[in-house]
């Protein structure tokens, strides 16, 4: 089982590599939608600071969901997703080491890029520091919602749109309890509340999407 | 054993069909009286509220959309997960025929509760939980909706609607949870939908009647669009034909 | 009776945009809804009793 974990997850990260714009394209857009908040709503220092942790999370529940419609649909459409699904491994295996790879292509670089955007929006270096570790801790939590969405869409017309659609009012919780750990940090209230709820939600997620997920592919696949 | 086997019978197209012929008129007489019933307590009986006039009387309209919405919502998981278990056609086509009326419901618990908030707060939207919580409601349901739509096989939509609606059914406390958390950190008073008028007992009925009268026209207008959906599904069948030809006569 | 008028209840006493505004909107759904099912059944026994070769 852990085999064939690794061997999803490598090799996803191998397909990745060979498509290295491709792959880069989420934290691009990542940038540049945080970019237009400024334009948007004035320069001043102290109002992007209030805002700072909600566009920043805001644009990493977008970036994650744009990039996740493909995590099934290359396999699905070169036959090789039925193949892994028929290999005899549990689709859950299939599932989380999809979501890893997923994370590591694409949770991982926005958390990187926070703290420089995090400056970008005039933040304090407390509130950059929770901001990294909310993400930390959130990315994965999109990443293996956004499974379930690709497969539950896989095939689908407009499968993009749709799975932003499925997907976002799921991550409204992780959205809630990773940007309110910053505010909390800035009114100087402690985040561990935060913190403790955010794991937690993650643990769950954890326990639970990629079932989801791998009923969702074999729903699609019958 | 044998009263089990005279339910299952009601999972044929075609006995649905019939069964909902039968009742459907009881629901749409007792959605009309208790309507009557309870516009008459809430506008005639129930008395002036002291602090927020006659703007309260919202409620009775506002609270149980908000309540139906929410029935709808578990009913409509409920089905589609029996549809998805037992391969039930009907379940599933009861789960999707819930699913517009659900979100109009909750369309409605949202216009009303803007109406209230307005004379009440001075703002049309108010992002207190209860509110916020209805908007995600929504959200999930137009979900629900688009997902099944978009899927042209019936049998794969039945199944990935079940799946969602039972992964949003699960979600749904967890939502309001944190909803209800982020609401109280951003907020020192709390502005609030609970904050209701302290009910008088004749304010209480009124929205009991309405509440009765919304569950009774939920059932008969969720009935004959299930009614629809199988005629649609069965469209070849023989039961379909006869009925189709006999209508032809009569129309 | 809570009412002076006929005028007295249809204005609200000050509120009648938000009453009527709501429950003119509840009554608008409640009825276009049952409408579109009846409709919908009828649609599908229409289409039921004269079958288009491309169905």
């Amino acid at each position: 089982m852990g085999s064939a974990f690794s061997a999803v997850y490598v090799r996803d990260l191998r397909l990745a590599l060979r498509r290295r714009v491709e792959a880069l394209l989420p934290l691009v857009f990542f940038v540049v939608a945080i970019s237009l908040f400024p334009l948007g709503v004035g320069p001043e220092p102290q109002t992007l600071r209030q805002i700072a942790a909600g566009v920043v999370w805001v644009s990493a529940l977008l970036a994650s969901m744009l990039s996740v419609t493909s995590l099934y649909a290359g396999d699905h459409a070169d036959g090789s997703l039925e193949q892994m699904m028929l290999s005899g491994q549990p689709g859950l295996v299939i599932a989380s080491a999809k979501a890893a790879a997923h994370w590591t292509v694409t949770g991982a670089p926005l958390v990187l890029a926070a703290p420089l955007i995090g400056l970008l929006l005039d933040m304090s270096t407390a509130g950059l520091l929770t901001l990294v570790v909310s993400l930390l801790l959130g990315t994965p939590i999109l990443s293996l919602l956004g499974g379930m969405g690709a497969a539950l869409t896989l095939g689908l017309r407009s499968a993009g749109v749709l799975l932003i659609l499925l997907i976002l009012p799921l991550s409204i919780p992780a959205l809630i309890f990773g940007a309110g750990a910053v505010g909390a940090v800035d009114s100087g209230l402690a985040t561990s509340g935060h913190f403790s709820l955010l794991g937690a939600l993650l643990i769950l997620t954890a326990l639970t999407a990629p079932l989801a997920t791998s009923f969702a592919l074999r729903i699609a696949l019958e | 054993m044998n009263r089990s086997v005279r339910w299952f019978t009601f999972a044929a197209p075609s006995r649905f069909y019939w069964l909902v012929g039968v009742l459907n008129p009881w629901f749409w007489t007792a959605a009309v009286a208790l309507t009557i019933a309870g516009m008459y307590v809430g506008f005639f009986v129930a008395p002036t509220d002291a602090t927020q006039g006659e703007s309260y009387r919202i409620i009775f309209i506002h609270v149980p959309a908000a309540w139906m919405s929410m029935i709808i919502y578990l009913a409509m998981a409920f089905w589609a997960a029996v549809g998805w278990m037992f391969n039930a056609r009907m379940a599933s086509v009861l789960a999707r025929a819930l699913a517009p009326t659900g979100a109009m419901f909750t369309f409605l618990a949202l216009w009303t509760g803007a109406f209230w908030g307005k004379p009440t707060w001075g703002t049309w939207w108010v992002w207190d939980a209860r509110l916020t919580s209805e908007l995600i409601l929504l959200f999930l349901y137009l979900g629900y909706i688009a997902l099944v739509a978009s899927i042209d096989d019936m049998v794969r939509g039945d199944k990935a609607g079940a799946l969602l609606a039972i992964v949003g059914a699960v979600n749904v406390p967890i939502i309001y949870f944190s909803v209800r958390w982020w609401n109280t950190l951003h907020q020192g008073a709390t502005i609030s939908m609970t904050a209701a008028p302290k009910m008088a007992h004749t304010m209480l009925t009124a929205m009991m009647l309405m509440t009765l009268a919304f569950w009774a026209y939920s059932f008969a207008v969720v009935f004959t669009r299930a009614q629809a959906m199988a005629l649609e599904r069965d469209h070849d069948a023989e039961w379909v034909r006869q009925l189709a030809l006999g209508r032809k006569d009569s129309s | 009776m809570n009412w002076a008028s006929l005028s007295d209840f249809l204005s609200m006493r000050g509120y009648g945009l938000y009453v009527w505004g709501s429950y003119g909107v509840a009554a608008a759904l409640m009825l276009l809804e049952p409408w579109l099912a009846l409709r919908r059944r009828h649609q599908a026994l229409h289409a039921a009793a004269n079958p288009n070769p491309e169905n």
